[in-house]
């Protein structure tokens, strides 16, 4: 193959990387919620690539269940952001600190 | 010619990942992971995987971050302005974190740089058939698959209980004061 | 890989020619088409001026839309405003790469598939790129800082993506039965089995068609774009050329879903009992399949003149309670005839 496996796999550690930096560091709820969408799909493309190198087709079917996972997560998730914003009219991460120390 | 085409698309996944992570605006950082998703299912396609590919298209790009911008225009996010909201040691933490994962992609450079892989194979069709990937779904993998269609049911009926308004309480009535009304 | 070989590109290219030319020209032939059945069914003349029957009403549209002044709301949100109307087309011309249009072609000594994308994940693929169609209406409700535009776009989009389950419920009830995901494969089964699939699975073509009208937002779904509710939905604020890019957008996406309709259902580019080989048979392949394609958007165009219009949560409550477990009860109905051997 002309494009090597290092490659990719270096494409989506930079991904990962890069998702997990806006995680970290967003105040935004919603881009939060992105970013982490973000690190899912390095992980996704992680799978494929090693699901390519050894011939095997575990990888994709597990990339198949993440997508589904992620569906339900994101579901969820902003549901959770619609309730939160009902009561507190913000989903500034550093203002929803009613449980914070 | 796939290195033309990898590096297009990765470049552009790696260019929209940053506008997703760095764009004050909510809504452009949503139609930037658009554009992420779609470059890493063109990747997926070039990596064998055409049914994985496009059902990243379908689930993610045409559900998921559908899903996003209707919350983002319900709920009506503006830019994220600075306010007061920035806690004491807060520009420590952002720079900790970026350096952090800046370390972490460093690491997995350097760690594939100093392994060799087992040389990869020329596609096959078997390796690419629909037919055949979905017969180890339906075989070897039934039960994560029952499982997940489990998951799916519970993340839609959470969904709905959690987002939908709370009933009033003060203002319910019963059923036989409701129908009065509606005696012939 | 195969197929990434230059006669395979070439060959690619032409079929997309081939079926850009065809679908280039269903805008303009629905424009006339829709405002004379209008006349018709309404008992009045319809446009009689520009050339006989009005043939060139097309052609005067055209030069209007371009000649027109382009209003552009000044609070726009401009990159995400501009972005709506392109993203709009890009559905458009795309979803009818997976449709077949003739019978296998020998060209070069090899046995072509008339397809344009020839790939295992067909019908998915068609999917997949029509369920990007809601970000052109997000964006151009969004962009237009309008409040009405926003609530039609929301509108829109919600209707959107509740019908696509129904629909893909459907499509897959009819892949199931086919036992592939290629269009070209389903075809082969209805001429295999002498009946095209509309008989066998006319429940399923009910919810097949009722969906295809709220995907399409035409009438009787059409209350995000409806001309007394909300202005004009999510393209007030455009006009000339980006109106006409959405307005093309629209009869594009209508004819790629017909498309896949009668394929699925009616048997696509193939006659019952006609075998014809070669490029003779393509072209008559072609021809079937735009022919019936006319008589889905006729059906579209004569329903719209004849409804009332769903209020929109009549509209919601149709596509979630009534729809949805239809298409799965046509879903569980198709499997249980497939393993019986019906069909």
């Amino acid at each position: 193959m002309e494009v090597p496996i290092q490659w990719y796999l270096l494409l989506a550690a930079a991904l990962f990387a890069i998702g997990a930096a806006g995680a970290l560091t967003r105040r935004n709820g919603i881009s939060i919620f992105l970013s982490i969408e973000l690190m899912l799909n390095a992980a996704n493309l992680t799978l494929v690539a090693y699901s390519r190198l050894l011939a095997v087709r575990t990888g994709q079917l597990v990339v198949f269940f993440v997508l589904a996972v992620a569906a339900a997560e994101a579901a969820v998730g902003l549901a959770l952001f619609i309730a939160v914003f009902r009561q507190r009219h913000t989903i500034d991460v550093n203002r929803i600190n009613l449980m914070r120390w | 010619m796939e290195t033309v085409i990898f590096l297009i698309f990765a470049a552009l996944a790696l260019g929209s990942s940053l506008v997703v992570v760095a764009h004050k605006n909510p809504i452009y950082s949503t139609m930037s992971l658009v554009l992420t998703l779609f470059s890493v299912a063109v990747l997926f396609v070039m990596l064998g995987a055409p049914f994985v590919g496009v059902l990243q298209v379908l689930i993610y790009t045409g559900a998921i971050v559908v899903l996003f911008l209707f919350v983002i225009m319900l709920l009506n996010l503006q830019r994220t302005g600075r306010d007061d909201s920035r806690m004491a040691g807060q520009s420590l933490q952002i720079i900790v974190a970026l350096g952090g994962a800046a370390l972490f992609a460093l690491l997995i450079a350097l760690a594939l740089s100093r392994t060799s892989l087992p040389p990869v194979q020329a596609l096959t069709a078997d390796m690419v058939s629909l037919k055949l990937l979905s017969r180890q779904l339906f075989t070897e993998y039934l039960l994560p698959f029952e499982i997940v269609g489990l998951l799916l049911l519970v993340a839609v009926i959470g969904a709905t209980v959690v987002a939908r308004r709370p009933p009033q309480a003060d203002t319910t009535t019963s059923y036989v004061e409701s129908t009065k009304g509606s005696e012939p | 890989m195969a197929g990434s070989t230059t006669p395979d590109l070439v060959a690619t290219l032409v079929k997309y020619a081939v079926m850009f030319l065809v679908f280039i020209n269903v805008a303009p032939i629905m424009n006339w088409v829709e405002r004379r059945a209008c006349g018709l069914i309404q008992d009045r003349p319809g446009p009689n001026r520009v050339g006989p029957f009005g043939l060139f009403q097309p052609v005067a549209d055209a030069l209007k839309f371009m000649f027109k002044e382009d209003v552009t709301p000044a609070a726009a949100d401009k990159p995400l405003y501009l972005l709506a109307p392109v993203l709009a087309l890009v559905p458009a011309f795309t979803t009818f790469i997976v449709l077949p249009f003739g019978p296998d072609l020998e060209v070069g000594g090899r046995l072509m598939r008339l397809v344009i994308a020839d790939v295992d994940t067909g019908a998915l693929l068609f999917l997949s790129i029509a369920s990007l169609s809601v970000y052109s209406l997000v964006l151009a409700g969004y962009g237009s800082n309008n409040k009405f535009s926003l609530i039609g776009s929301i509108r829109a989009s919600a209707q959107m993506i509740s019908y696509e389950l129904a629909l893909t419920i459907t499509v897959l009830a009819v892949l199931m039965a086919a036992g592939s995901f290629h269009l070209g494969d389903v075809v082969a089964y209805q001429r295999q089995h002498h009946v095209w699939n509309v008989i066998p699975q006319i429940l399923g073509f009910v919810v097949f068609l009722v969906a295809s009208f709220a995907e399409t937002n035409r009438l009787p779904f059409d209350l995000p774009e409806a001309e007394s509710e909300l202005i004009a939905g999510f393209h007030t604020e455009y006009s000339a050329m980006r109106f006409a890019l959405f307005f093309q957008a629209e009869y594009t996406n209508m004819a790629a879903l017909a498309g896949l309709g009668v394929t699925l259902y009616f048997g696509g580019w193939s006659l019952p009992g006609v075998h014809v080989q070669g490029l003779p048979g393509a072209v008559l392949g072609l021809v079937t399949l735009v022919v019936k394609i006319a008589v889905w958007m006729g059906l579209f165009v004569w329903v719209r003149w004849t409804f009332p219009r769903f209020r929109y949560d009549q509209l919601m409550r149709l596509g979630w309670k009534v729809l949805l477990p239809l298409s799965i009860v046509n879903l569980i109905a198709v499997a249980a005839m497939s393993l019986a051997g019906w069909i």
